[in-house]
């Protein structure tokens, strides 16, 4: 009796596995665990067997129909992974050919450099202060210690714009004038730097330009010295350029700091480079700046910020930051 | 300001390899610009003698040279200058010669003839800076001796220092080596001139006086005499050539020696020719006139200093050029040397205003040391040989010269503002070698500042000399602890913002610069008024930009024309204009201009809706308007809370020809002042309904003169409050739509905050938004 059910199951596994899609085998399932099944009519007949003789049955019955659910299972299984696939495959795509140059817009390196020369000072406690670009002589010269007439003037290719009395209004040279500013409007203690554009009378070629940009830093409070300068611009070579970087102070001359010095910066071992202008802020730009110069005193110092951007991405022409090809913009 | 280390070791035993030295000079505040080591590169440079010359029968600028270089044998050479004749010894490097370019001479030919050697200028082998033709050697050579040995020159160190305006001293080779010695601590010395004097006393043969004593302050003279004139003897010459100077005679070259040795610059007179042998020191008249030496007439100024005659004839422009008819020359009898202390303001403009700036010119600009006068006088006397003698006495008249005040320097304050822990010893010790001799008055020092430091006048000046002899590099770093909090402002910020936005939108950041040339303003439709550059060294540079715009389309025009098109740029800037009242200073205000070549206005007002939104602008209107400059039926002006903040649209097809741009431009222009002045940013929590919402589309045919935005707020009126939100979700043209109409789809969002809506409730909006616009525009409903 066992094996005939055993030769049932092994009918049953033929069609079950030769199934070719969910559909038959759907009919497949009626056949084998419907009402006309097998194993459904030997269940009727059980009621007329001999309660030993149909525990025993029954028990290969159930046992039959478990194996046959679980067969069906499997292949439904399968199958059901099998249209899923193919659903699926109908939806293959080829990702690169989505890779064309979806891009984002580029910051210029001129403000590349700049924002980062922003946090790192706004990370050392500076605010960001700023000026305009078209300034008064006074504020360019005469309170930064120039007065007319002075040689120092020379050092400055000014360019003077048609506005007000003549010569009284310039574009700026530098960004000391915001100094000035700052002294006018805020109270002290000034931890601050000023970046900013401005002009010379240059005639463009590699390393100049009529426009340019500059970075200045002014600290103004009760006890500030010529050691704080120095430590500052060490922290701040340290920090911009590279952990081994190194700088020196040169004594130098600028008629609003003194003393006044340039600073170099070099990777050990490299050669010194020129980096920008420095000192204590003179006494008569202190008063300029409304200040009085035996309660308060304070540094400055300030450096192109074009060849820093020059320098970091191995540019070897001004012009190129300021002829906006696009070939060029869209690189950094 | 150049020096040879030969020339400073005659003031102090300065010791140390070229390179250290220079370090030093550099940490002393003279920067060393260059630094050239002489008479290393004349190895295989011998004297030659010219035999002929004759031309290259197949070249104009090249001639052929025969020379003697020392076998007697004629050699051949051609050589590119023309400044000799058959006689002249000049230099010749031989076939090997390693010239200080690196080039190595060989026998070559030029045009078919040989060449065996090449004829050298002294730029090529660094004696001096003449290019312009071949070193002409002096006839006291010989044909095959080594140049080195011909012109006496030993090996030596040039320095070019770059000089600061407050270092007049520095303009002397005595001034550098005062510094030297006092950072190598060796003593410091200028040697006493030996000279003799006799015959008459100076008063008996001439007289002087300062008529201006605010034009001279001290104006002195001498008589030399058994002077000949003739050539100097070659070292000298050597040295003032290695220093830039082009020799000349004795006189000249002694009196440039001395300049360029102790700072003083001088002139000689012919006191035959200076009538009555008197000198009167006094401010020219106006329309006065000389004959300089250079042999130009000169009209003079009220603020030219002159030196004149006994007849009150001026036969000098002071400190700038002597006049012709007191040169000295071969039949000059009795010279007078005079050496003088100058206004410097004073030689600074009339030797600008001449274009005549010297050497001399420039050391009475910065300041002369007026008690050098003596010593100076004595060493030209002494350097024109043993036959030159002084007469007895000076001849010494003073004006107003700068006060030689003590200066009261605080130890506390040397301390407070360097950051050191010097005392009163420490200070005097540092500041006694460069010549400021102190002494100790209670906690504090008086200083008394030496005559040749004139830039020297306040205390801070004395603390930046004790710092620098101390050393810049001794001073301990420390860092100050900032008081404040270190932050941007919101207006920067926003900045910032506005820079990430417009990048996140993919454009790319452009920086013209700010100048424009004449009409770029008016090409691009802008008024003509821009503020102007007044000395602008380009007319492409003379007018500052009173809109990003013209500079934006310049950049999309350069970059067309290398066939780069479909540009998507922004530039966030100043512009500078002429405010509607004077006021001190021009309008500059910031502005930041996006434009998209090959987009139409569409795409740009996209750009405008993420940048509000990034900003936190929520209420905005574009308003049509036609600005100029702008595209007459394509542009919108922005207003924010009532405020035109800028324009957006196309730019004018008329404005693109001018500027030679061939694409459509679509183009934001916002006053990032007035925006950002605007509040903005902060959004307060608005709570939404819980209740199930309702949708309506509405497809309306409208003119094509109707605005989409008057639809929909006429929509968002009708609906009332129950409106959540609404947006335009088709725009249709064509069949079946009326010719000159469109249709226009909105879907209408409503919900209410405390029930489900009915249907009842949303019909009626329904049927009253339909009235509502299909009666205002004469619109008719799709269905």
């Amino acid at each position: 009796m066992n094996q005939d059910y055993d030769l049932h199951l092994e009918e049953a596994k033929g069609k079950i596995e030769g199934s070719f899609d969910l559909e038959a085998l759907k009919k497949v399932e009626v056949e084998l665990l419907g009402k006309k099944s097998v194993t459904t009519q030997a269940k009727r007949s059980l009621g007329g067997l001999e309660p030993e003789e149909r525990r025993e049955l029954g028990l290969i019955l159930n046992e039959t129909r478990a194996k046959l659910e679980e067969m069906l299972k499997t292949t439904r299984m399968k199958l059901e992974s099998e249209v899923k696939g193919e659903q699926l495959e109908n939806e293959r795509l080829d990702l690169t050919e989505f890779d064309s140059g979806h891009r984002l817009g580029h910051r210029h390196v001129v403000t590349q450099t700049w924002e980062r020369l922003e946090d790192l000072f706004i990370g050392m406690g500076y605010t960001v202060s700023e000026g305009p670009e078209i300034e008064d002589e006074w504020h360019n010269f005469g309170a930064l210690n120039f007065p007319l007439g002075h040689p120092a003037r020379d050092m400055y290719d000014t360019l003077y714009v048609e506005y007000g009395d003549p010569m009284s209004t310039l574009l700026r040279t530098h960004t000391s004038p915001v100094q000035i500013r700052v002294m006018e409007e805020e109270e002290p203690p000034i931890y601050s730097i000023m970046p900013g554009r401005v002009f010379r009378s240059d005639t463009a070629d590699a390393t100049h330009m009529p426009v340019f940009h500059q970075i200045e830093a002014l600290v103004v409070d009760r006890d500030i010295t010529f050691g704080d300068l120095a430590g500052t611009i060490e922290v701040f070579t340290s920090a911009y350029f590279g952990k081994d970087f190194e700088s020196r102070l040169r004594p130098s001359y600028f008629p609003f700091t003194e003393p006044s010095a340039e600073f170099d910066i070099r990777h050990p071992g490299g050669k010194w480079l020129e980096l920008g202008g420095c000192g204590m802020v003179h006494p008569e730009v202190l008063k300029a700046g409304g200040l009085d110069p035996e309660e308060w005193q304070g540094f400055a110092f300030g450096f192109g910020l074009d060849r820093l951007a020059l320098m970091r991405h191995e540019i070897d022409d001004l012009r190129e930051l300021f002829r906006n090809d696009y070939r060029f913009l869209a690189q950094f | 300001m150049k020096v040879l280390l030969s020339w400073l070791k005659e003031f102090a035993p300065i010791d140390g390899e070229p390179d250290l030295i220079g370090e030093q000079l550099s940490e002393l505040g003279l920067a060393v610009e260059n630094m050239v080591r002489t008479g290393e590169h004349l190895e295989g440079v011998v004297v030659a003698k010219i035999l002929d010359l004759r031309p290259h029968p197949d070249a104009d600028r090249i001639q052929i040279v025969e020379v003697d270089s020392g076998d007697g044998q004629p050699l051949q050479i051609c050589c590119g200058a023309f400044n000799m004749s058959p006689g002249d010894f000049v230099p010749l490097a031989t076939i090997g010669t390693i010239m200080p370019n690196g080039m190595e001479i060989s026998r070559r030919k030029l045009r078919g003839e040989w060449s065996n050697g090449m004829l050298c200028s002294g730029a090529e082998i660094d004696l001096g800076d003449d290019h312009d033709g071949i070193l002409i050697l002096g006839s006291e050579s010989e044909q095959g001796t080594p140049l080195a040995d011909s012109l006496g020159i030993e090996s030596d160190v040039l320095y070019d220092l770059e000089v600061n305006p407050n270092r007049p001293d520095a303009m002397a080779v005595a001034g550098v080596a005062r510094d030297l010695a006092a950072y190598q601590k060796v003593p410091f010395k200028i040697p006493v001139p030996k000279v003799s004097e006799k015959g008459k006393d100076v008063s008996e043969i001439l007289k002087a006086e300062i008529i201006s004593p605010d034009l001279c302050g001290r104006f002195a003279v001498r008589v030399i005499d058994g002077i000949s004139i003739q050539d100097s003897p070659q070292w000298l010459k050597n040295r003032i050539t290695a220093l830039g100077m082009r020799p000349v005679n004795n006189v000249v070259d002694v009196s440039n020696y001395v300049m360029l040795e102790l700072g003083q610059p001088s002139h000689t007179f012919d006191l035959g020719c200076v009538t009555g042998s008197e000198f009167k020191v006094r401010w020219a008249a106006d329309g006065e006139e000389i004959v300089t030496l250079d042999g130009v007439a000169r009209s003079l100024t009220e603020q030219d200093g002159v030196v004149a005659d006994g007849s009150d004839l001026p036969i000098g422009i002071a400190g700038v050029m002597g006049g012709v008819s007191t040169e000295i020359s071969e039949s000059t009898s009795t010279v007078a040397l005079e050496m003088a202390w100058w206004n410097p303001a004073a030689i600074a403009k009339t030797s600008r205003r001449l274009g005549l700036r010297s050497e001399a010119s420039a050391r009475f600009e910065r300041g002369t040391d007026p008690e050098i006068i003596d010593m100076a006088m004595q060493r030209f006397c002494e350097l024109l040989g043993p036959e030159a003698f002084l007469s007895p006495g000076i001849i010494d008249t003073k004006g107003h010269l700068p006060a030689g005040d003590k200066i009261k320097v605080r130890v506390s304050r040397v301390n407070g503002i360097l950051g050191t822990d010097l005392d009163q010893k420490d200070i005097l010790r540092i500041l006694d070698p460069i010549g400021f001799k102190g002494e100790s008055v209670d906690q504090d020092i008086d200083v008394k500042v030496p005559s040749f430091r004139p830039d020297t006048s306040s205390e801070i000046d004395v603390i930046e000399e004790i710092a620098r002899i101390y050393g810049y590099e001794r001073i301990v770093k420390t860092v100050p602890k900032s008081k404040t909090f270190g932050s941007l402002t919101l207006k920067q910020s926003d900045c910032r913002l506005i820079r990430t936005t417009m990048v996140g939108l993919g454009l790319d950041e452009a920086m013209p610069i700010p100048f424009l040339a004449p009409g770029e303003l008016e090409n691009a439709g802008l008024e003509s008024d821009g503020i102007k550059v007044a000395n602008p060294l380009v007319a492409e540079e003379s007018i500052m930009r009173s809109s990003l715009r013209p500079g934006l389309l310049k950049t999309l025009a350069y970059n067309e024309s290398h066939r780069l098109t479909g540009l998507r740029l922004f530039e966030l800037g100043h512009v500078y204009r002429q405010p509607d009242k004077f006021q001190a200073l021009p309008d500059e205000r910031e502005q930041l201009v996006s434009i998209l070549a090959g987009s139409e206005a569409g795409e740009i007002v996209k750009i405008w809706s993420a940048l509000a939104d990034a900003l936190g602008f929520d209420d905005y209107e574009l308003l049509t308007d036609s600005p100029p400059g702008f595209h007459a039926t394509r542009t919108s002006r922005i207003e924010v809370q009532g405020v035109t903040v800028g324009f957006l649209g196309e730019i004018d097809p008329s404005v693109l020809s001018l500027f030679e741009v061939n694409e459509r431009v679509a183009c934001l222009e916002v006053d990032i002042d007035d925006l950002l002045s605007i509040p903005h940013g902060h959004r307060s929590y608005a709570p939404f309904s819980r209740y199930p919402s309702s949708d309506i589309d509405l497809a309306f045919e409208v003119d094509e003169g109707v605005s989409s935005n008057e639809v929909k707020k006429c929509l968002q009126e009708q609906a009332g409050p129950l409106l959540v939100g609404i947006h335009l979700f088709d725009i249709f043209r064509g069949e079946p739509v009326a010719e000159g109409r469109r249709s226009l789809a909105f879907k209408l969002r409503l919900q209410a905050d405390d029930r489900t809506l009915t249907n009842v409730e949303v019909a009626e909006v329904h049927g009253e938004c339909i009235k509502s616009v299909e009666k205002k525009f004469s619109a008719k409903l799709r269905s």
